[in-house]
C-alpha cells in the first residue's frame, strides 16, 4: 500500500488521447496517462510498445497526430524541447546527448548561454550546479571533460543539466541500459532522494528489478497500447512480466552434445581497441558446439578483441587460428575473408555497424554477404527480397515487410535483422556482442533459444555480454576480460557470480572475500 | 523523422521548390517594373520554341552530365565540387596529340576515352588524399580546379597557343574532329530541324544516366557506395574496403565530369578554349540536389537548368531592363530554392503525407 495520497493534486504530467503514427505503423494509440507529482512512474513494455515514442511526446520531440498534454494541470501544446523544458520538464536520453569535449559545466550551459558573453553564463551555471549539487547530495567534477568520465558520472552529467534548468519532471528513457552494477544502484538513490525532494520522475525500463526497486506506480504498453496501471506495492515482477508480452515466456531450447574439437585459437594476441583498453596478450580456444561467453564491464577491450576476429582491426602480436588459416600481424584478414571461412558477426552496436539504417530489411539482409543478391557485380531485388521474406520468417521479423527502413524497426527487431542475417549462413563461429542489449524479454528469449540451437548444431559461439544473467544462462565456459587482459576459462557449473565478479573487476583469485 | 513517400520526394517538392522560386523571380522583376508573367512567357518560349529548344537541350547537357558526377559522389556521402577542373584538360589534349596521326573517327573515339580518362586523373590526388589522409575533399576538389585553371591559362597563353595568334586559344581541330550535330544528323534522315549547338553527346549524356543507375541501385559497387555514404562504420563491419571506396567513387565522379568537355569541346568549340567550363560544375551541384541524386531526377532538373540558361538569354535580347546581371539574379534564386533550400518544405509535406495516408486508410 503506497503511503502517498496523490490523487488530491493535478498530475504533474496529463496524457489525453494521445496517438502518433508513422507512415503504416501505429507506434502510440489512443494513450491516457496520468502521472502524479512527487511519485516515480514506471513505463513499461516491450521492444516496439511505443515506450520512448511517448516519451518523445512528453518531451516535444515528437508531435501526438492527435490528443492533448496538460502540465501541472494546464493544457499545453509541447511543439518543441524548449516548450517543454520553460515547463520545468527533463529529459535523459537512452543515447547521451552531451559533447564529449566539453566540459560538464560547458554542457550544463550549452543552449541556455544567455548572452553573447560566456563568462557571466558560466559563472551563473557554475554557482546553479553547486546549488544542485548539494541540494541532491551529488558529486561531479564541473571541469572534467565529458569524455574522460565513465558512463555513470556522464549520465550523472546529463541528469544535472536537466536540474540545473529548473526540471520538476524528469524523464529517463532506459537510464541503466549502459550503465555497471554499482552505477544502477547510485542512480536509483538520486531518484529516489529526487522524489523525496518533490520532483516527479518517468522512469522508462525494460528491467523489472528497477522497476520494482524504485517506482510507484508503473503503466505497462503493448503494440502502442496503455494496457494496464498498477501500483508497485500491489504487483510483482512475474505479473508485469506477463502484462508486457501478453502470454505465457518459455525457455525453449534445450542444451544437447557437448563441444568438440578447437575451431578457433587466440595465441597472445595484442592489439587496439576503439573504446581505449588494449588487448595485452590474450590467449583462448573456442571449440565446435559451445558457447563460450566473455565477462566484463564494457570498454575493457571486448569490442576490440570482436573487431580483430571479425577481421575489421589489425593484429599487432601474437595470432589467431581459424579454419586452418593463420592471422598475424604479417597476414592480416579483412571482414570478407573471414565471412568466406565460416565467421559470422553480431556486432555490438546494431545500429552503427550492423546495420545502415536508412537502408530497408531486404537491403540490410545482404550487408557483408552480397552473393546473396546474385552472382558477380549484380544485385537483384527481388533474389534480395526472397532472401529477407526467408530471415523475416525464420526470426519472426516485424512488421513482416522486406520495403521497410531499418531505422523505422524497434530496437528488438534491429536485433533480429542482423542475427537472422548471420545465424542463416550456418557458421562455424558465431560473434556475438551484446545480442540482448536493449531487447525485451520475449525478443530476448528468442534470441538466446536461437543461439542455443545454433550452439547444439556444432557452432562454436562467443558471446560478449555486460550481462552476467546472460552470460551464466548461455554459457558452457565463461572466460572474463578486465583491462585487456582475458582470465579463464571458467566451467559455467563449477562456478559463480561472486568468482566471475572478482575477475571482472581485476582482483586475482582466492585473496578477495 | 517520418520518411517521405517517394512520389512526394522526387515530385511534389522539387515542383514547389521551383514554384516558389518562379514567385521570387516575379516578385523582382515586377520590382524593376516588368511583367512578371510577360517574362515568364517570354523565358519559356525563348527556351522551348523550335528555333531555341535545341540551345536548351545542349545546355542541358552540360549539366547533365556534372549533375551525375556531383550525384555519385554524394551517394557516398563525398562532397566533390571539382567537377570544373575535371572536364578541363582530356578531349583537347587527345584531339590535338592525335589527329595529325590518325582518322578523324579515331581521334573522336580517342577523346571520347580522354575525356573520363582526364577527368577521373584530376579526381585521383584528392581522393588518395580523403582516404588515407583524411583531407576533405571539398577542399582539394576546389584547390584542384584552381590548379586545372591556372595550367589551362598558361597552355593556352603558350604552348598550346594557336600560332600567329593573340587571343588565349588553341588552334582548331581537324575537320572531321566532332561529335556530329543533331541537326546534321537529322538532316541525313531527311527531317529538317533548325541548328543548335546540340551534338550527339546528348545522346552519350542520357546513356550515362541509364548507366548511373544501374551502377547505383543494381551492382555491388553500387550497394557498397550507398552503404558506405550512410555509414562508414557499416562499411567498415561489412568489409567494404572504405578507402578504396572511395577513391573509386571519386574516380567515378571525375569521369563523369570530364565527360561535359565532350559536349563543350568536341561538340561545339572545336577548339580549347578558356572558361568553357563556365561554372556548369557548380551548376551540377543544384541539379545533383534537385534531382535528390537520382538520375531520373537529374535528367528533369538538367532540362530545367537548361531551360533556364536559353530562356535567361532570350530575357536579355527581349527586355532593356532586364539585364545578365538580373538574368544572373533569377537563376540564382532558382538554384536558391531548389538546391540550397531543397529541403524547406520537407516537414511540412511530411506531416500533410502523413495526414493524407490517414484519411486514406
Amino acid at each position: 500500500m503506497s503511503a502517498r495520497e496523490p490523487r488530491q493534486h493535478a498530475p504533474a504530467l496529463r496524457l489525453r488521447r494521445i496517438s502518433r503514427r508513422f507512415g503504416p505503423v501505429r507506434a502510440v494509440r489512443s494513450v491516457d496517462l496520468d502521472i502524479m507529482p512527487g511519485t516515480v512512474h514506471g513505463i513499461i513494455g516491450e521492444n516496439g510498445a511505443g515506450k520512448s515514442t511517448l516519451a518523445s511526446i512528453m518531451f516535444g520531440l515528437q508531435l501526438p497526430d492527435s490528443g492533448s498534454l496538460e502540465i501541472n494541470g494546464r493544457t499545453t501544446p509541447l511543439r518543441r524541447p524548449a516548450d517543454a523544458i520553460a515547463l520545468g520538464i527533463g529529459m535523459v536520453h537512452q543515447h547521451f546527448m552531451l559533447v564529449p569535449d566539453m566540459s560538464v559545466l560547458e554542457n550544463i550551459l550549452l543552449g541556455a548561454e544567455g548572452g553573447s558573453r560566456l563568462g557571466p553564463g558560466l559563472a551563473r551555471a557554475r554557482a546553479r550546479l553547486d546549488a544542485v549539487c548539494r541540494e541532491q547530495g551529488l558529486a561531479i567534477d564541473p571541469d572534467a571533460a565529458i569524455d574522460t568520465l565513465p558512463v555513470g558520472v556522464r549520465q550523472r552529467a546529463e541528469i544535472l543539466k536537466a536540474l540545473v534548468r529548473g526540471a520538476r519532471i524528469l524523464i529517463l528513457d532506459e537510464p541503466t541500459g549502459a550503465l555497471a552494477p554499482g552505477e544502477t544502484e547510485q542512480l536509483l538513490g538520486l531518484l529516489r532522494r529526487m522524489r523525496a525532494g518533490g520532483a516527479t520522475v518517468v522512469l522508462i525500463s525494460h528491467k523489472l528489478q528497477e522497476i520494482m526497486a524504485v517506482c510507484d506506480r508503473v503503466s505497462v504498453m503493448r503494440g502502442g497500447q496503455l494496457v494496464a496501471q498498477r501500483e508497485i506495492a500491489r504487483t510483482s515482477a512475474e505479473e508485469l512480466a506477463l502484462l508486457m508480452v501478453g502470454r505465457d515466456l518459455h525457455e525453449g531450447q534445450q542444451r544437447t552434445g557437448a563441444p568438440g574439437e578447437t575451431v578457433l585459437e587466440v595465441a597472445g594476441l595484442c592489439a587496439g581497441d576503439p573504446g581505449g583498453a588494449r588487448l595485452r596478450d590474450v590467449s583462448f580456444r573456442l571449440r565446435a558446439g559451445e558457447i563460450l561467453g566473455l565477462a566484463g564491464v564494457s570498454g575493457n577491450g571486448q569490442s576490440g578483441l570482436l573487431e580483430v576476429l571479425a577481421g575489421m582491426r589489425p593484429v599487432e602480436a601474437g595470432h589467431v587460428d581459424f579454419a586452418g588459416t593463420r592471422i598475424d600481424a604479417a597476414r592480416p584478414a579483412n571482414p570478407g575473408r573471414m565471412r568466406t571461412l565460416g565467421l559470422a558477426h553480431v556486432p555490438e552496436d546494431r545500429q552503427a555497424q550492423g546495420l545502415v539504417l536508412p537502408f530497408d530489411i531486404k537491403e540490410n539482409a545482404i550487408l557483408g554477404r552480397p552473393s546473396r543478391a546474385g552472382t558477380g557485380i549484380r544485385i537483384s531485388p527481388s533474389a534480395m527480397r526472397r532472401h529477407a521474406m526467408t530471415l523475416i520468417r525464420k526470426f519472426d521479423i516485424r512488421p513482416p515487410h522486406p520495403d521497410l527502413a531499418a531505422g523505422t524497426l524497434s530496437g528488438g527487431n534491429q536485433q533480429k535483422v542482423v542475427l537472422a542475417r548471420e545465424c542463416d549462413e550456418d557458421p562455424v563461429v558465431l560473434l556475438l556482442g551484446q545480442p540482448t542489449r536493449g531487447v525485451d524479454i520475449a525478443t530476448i528469449a528468442l534470441i538466446h533459444s536461437r543461439i542455443i540451437a545454433l550452439r547444439n548444431r556444432g557452432c562454436a559461439v562467443l558471446l560478449v555480454s555486460a550481462d552476467l544473467d546472460e552470460i551464466f544462462a548461455l554459457s558452457d565456459r565463461i572466460i572474463t576480460i578486465c583491462s585487456g587482459r582475458v582470465e579463464g576459462p571458467l566451467d559455467t557449473r563449477r562456478t559463480d557470480r561472486a568468482e566471475v565478479g572478482r575477475m571482472m573487476a581485476g582482483i586475482p583469485g582466492k585473496e578477495a572475500a | 523523422m517520418t520518411p517521405l513517400p517517394r512520389w512526394v520526394d522526387i515530385g511534389v517538392l522539387p515542383a514547389l521548390n521551383l514554384m516558389l522560386a518562379l514567385v521570387a523571380a516575379g516578385v523582382v522583376v515586377a520590382l524593376i517594373g516588368e511583367d512578371p508573367f510577360r517574362v515568364l512567357l517570354v523565358m519559356i518560349t525563348g527556351a522551348f520554341s523550335a528555333e531555341t529548344v535545341g540551345y536548351t537541350l545542349y545546355y542541358a547537357t552540360n549539366v547533365l552530365f556534372t549533375g551525375l558526377a556531383a550525384a555519385i559522389a554524394f551517394q557516398a556521402r563525398l562532397f566533390s565540387i571539382g567537377a570544373e577542373g575535371q572536364a578541363v584538360l582530356g578531349v583537347a589534349l587527345a584531339c590535338l596529340t592525335f589527329a595529325p596521326y590518325l582518322p578523324p573517327f579515331v581521334v573522336v573515339v580517342l577523346a571520347c576515352l580522354a575525356a573520363p580518362l582526364f577527368g577521373a586523373l584530376w579526381a585521383l590526388v584528392p581522393g588518395v588524399l580523403q582516404a588515407w589522409r583524411g583531407s576533405h575533399v571539398v577542399i582539394t576538389t576546389i584547390m584542384f580546379n584552381f590548379i586545372a585553371s591556372g595550367l589551362l591559362v598558361w597552355l593556352l597563353s603558350g604552348p598550346m597557343i594557336r600560332p600567329g595568334q593573340g587571343s588565349p586559344e588553341s588552334r582548331r581541330f581537324a575537320d572531321a574532329v566532332a561529335l556530329p550535330a543533331i541537326h546534321e544528323l537529322l538532316a541525313d534522315f531527311g527531317i529538317a530541324i533548325a541548328p543548335s549547338p546540340l551534338n550527339l553527346s546528348i545522346v552519350l549524356g542520357l546513356v550515362a544516366a541509364l548507366a548511373v543507375w544501374m551502377v547505383i541501385w543494381r551492382t555491388r559497387f553500387g550497394y557498397a557506395l550507398r552503404a558506405l555514404g550512410h555509414s562508414e562504420e557499416a562499411a567498415r563491419y561489412a568489409g567494404i574496403p572504405v578507402p578504396w571506396m572511395i577513391v573509386a567513387t571519386l574516380l567515378v565522379s571525375g569521369a563523369l565530369a570530364g565527360c561535359m568537355a565532350l559536349n563543350e569541346i568536341l561538340g561545339v568549340q572545336h577548339k580549347l578554349i578558356l572558361n568553357f567550363s563556365a561554372g556548369y560544375g557548380f551548376t551540377g551541384i543544384a541539379v545533383a540536389l534537385m534531382g535528390r541524386n537520382h538520375p531520373a531526377g537529374i535528367v528533369a532538373a538538367s532540362l530545367l537548368f537548361g531551360a533556364l540558361f536559353q530562356g535567361g538569354a532570350e530575357l536579355n535580347f527581349e527586355f532593356d531592363t532586364i539585364t545578365t546581371e538580373l538574368v544572373l539574379v533569377i537563376q540564382g534564386l532558382v538554384i536558391l530554392f531548389s538546391g540550397a533550400l531543397a529541403h524547406m518544405f520537407t516537414p511540412w509535406m511530411a506531416r500533410l503525407a502523413l495526414s493524407l495516408g490517414e484519411s486514406r486508410g
